[in-house]
């Protein structure tokens, strides 16, 4: 999201506006979403927040669990945003920035609202933590190793990881198969995996060969392309445990 | 449907806003009360809860809401913790709560594969005889959040396995508890919940 409109990146780069927040969320809960993410992308190059007033009017409308991400800086922020009835905060590149944050957040609110975000590229062979993703200028390798970040945002008190592949975000052609499970042997709490799915086959291939907890997508559920229904279907066909 | 006068325990740290709007939803305006005088008229009360037991039950204490809960008469519907704090104790804290259930939560232990808290949809696996489950299935999905569970027993109308079987869903006369969310469980959750509204005091 930017400026209160739903956008939608490739290869987080180009961003183009996909539709009005409460229509898509309204839709996403009448089709069996489990959960929705509301990704501010531009909150945190540009040192801003989210705009809080969409939170509360998402809250209403929506019976299923929502995070929102982008922008949470400090308890405050965060404080915010739970108490308007998101169910979750996501924290990425401030996580970077102060790692206490994790730690605040955690013992503030409890480790299960607290989910961290990881952008992650392969690079020099290895996997990577990226930080400031949204804005093209300021993106840069951590030089962190992903399992290690993983590992310390655990520790901190993170309740659930959500890890985002670069170089598979917004190219639909299967999510990270290898790096995912690379993570998922390193990870004891919930892992989502995210960036990469273009066909339903690719769902079925993360909770099978990866045994992540949950599979996040955008595009391909903007565009109508994957109907979440069918999906489901297919998924429960496949022996994948899906909410009817 | 009748008028219904829904008050909801309002003990402080509990964030309460998407359960108002799942009773929005239903076209019921909850008031949000601490005052042993306004509970005590209300048509049906929900005690709903976040946090650590230790916490919550000072702030009932402090209220002297601890001694009124376990009079009331109307229908009462414990949330998550609030459905914890019906019971005896909770190893949370090693906290006595408000004992109009005889049992003791527990930590749910964890493994490799089963992180606690338990969060997410699960099943309700068996349903019992209770007017807050009319119209649901056993495999019906409710969204849970929790690191402590009661055991199953008498009080039991739904459970549910995380590793272990626990208590989803409990009653005791008035007193009705979920360990689950219903504000944040779709369909499942908006029938719970209109389910409770209907049960006539």
């Amino acid at each position: 999201m930017r400026d209160g409109r739903v956008v939608k990146g490739v290869r987080f780069r180009e961003h183009r506006i996909v539709g009005d927040i409460l229509e898509l969320a309204g839709r996403y809960r009448d089709e069996g979403a489990d959960e929705l993410v509301f990704y501010d992308i531009t909150a945190s190059p540009e040192e801003r927040s989210v705009d809080r007033s969409w939170v509360t009017r998402v809250a209403r409308l929506l019976d299923i669990p929502f995070c929102v991400a982008g922008g949470i800086r400090s308890v405050a922020d965060a404080e915010t945003v739970l108490a308007a009835g998101a169910e979750k905060v996501s924290v990425n590149s401030p996580a970077l920035a102060n790692p206490d944050l994790i730690d605040e957040l955690s013992h503030r609110f409890g480790s299960q609202c607290v989910v961290v975000g990881i952008d992650s590229e392969t690079v020099a062979g290895e996997y990577r933590v990226q930080q400031y993703t949204g804005d093209p200028g300021r993106s840069r390798d951590t030089t962190r190793r992903t399992l290690d970040w993983v590992g310390e945002a655990v520790r901190r008190g993170a309740g659930e990881i959500v890890l985002n592949c670069m170089s598979s975000d917004g190219v639909r052609r299967g999510y990270d198969i290898a790096q995912l499970r690379a993570i998922r042997a390193g990870c004891t709490v919930p892992l989502v995996a995210s960036g990469g799915a273009g066909a339903a086959e690719h769902f079925v291939e993360v909770f099978r060969d990866a045994r992540v907890d949950a599979a996040l997508a955008a595009s391909v559920f903007h565009s109508g392309e994957i109907a979440i229904a069918a999906l489901k279907k297919q998924l429960a066909a496949d022996g994948i445990e899906v909410r009817r | 449907m009748n008028r219904r006068d829904v008050v909801i325990i309002e003990s402080g740290g509990a964030n309460i806003a998407s359960l108002q709007y799942a009773l929005e939803r239903l076209d019921v305006r909850a008031s949000l009360s601490a005052d042993a005088g306004r509970i005590r008229q209300a048509s049906h009360v929900i005690l709903p809860g976040v946090g650590a037991a230790g916490d919550a039950m000072r702030r009932l204490r402090a209220a002297a809401l601890d001694e009124l809960i376990p009079t009331l008469r109307q229908p009462l519907l414990g949330i998550c913790l609030g459905m914890q704090l019906l019971f005896e104790s909770s190893a949370e804290d090693h906290t006595a709560c408000l004992g109009i259930i005889p049992a003791r939560a527990e930590r749910l232990p964890a493994a490799a594969d089963r992180p606690v808290p338990h969060i997410g949809w699960n099943t309700l696996d068996t349903l019992g005889d209770s007017a807050l489950l009319e119209g649901l299935r056993a495999g019906d999905h409710a969204y849970f959040v929790h690191s402590y569970a009661l055991p199953v027993g008498a009080w039991t109308s739904a459970k549910t396995s995380y590793g272990q079987t626990f208590s989803a869903c409990v009653q005791q006369a008035n007193f009705f508890g979920v360990q689950f969310h219903p504000e944040r469980s779709a369909r499942v959750g908006a029938r719970l919940l209109r389910n409770f509204i209907e049960i006539n005091p």
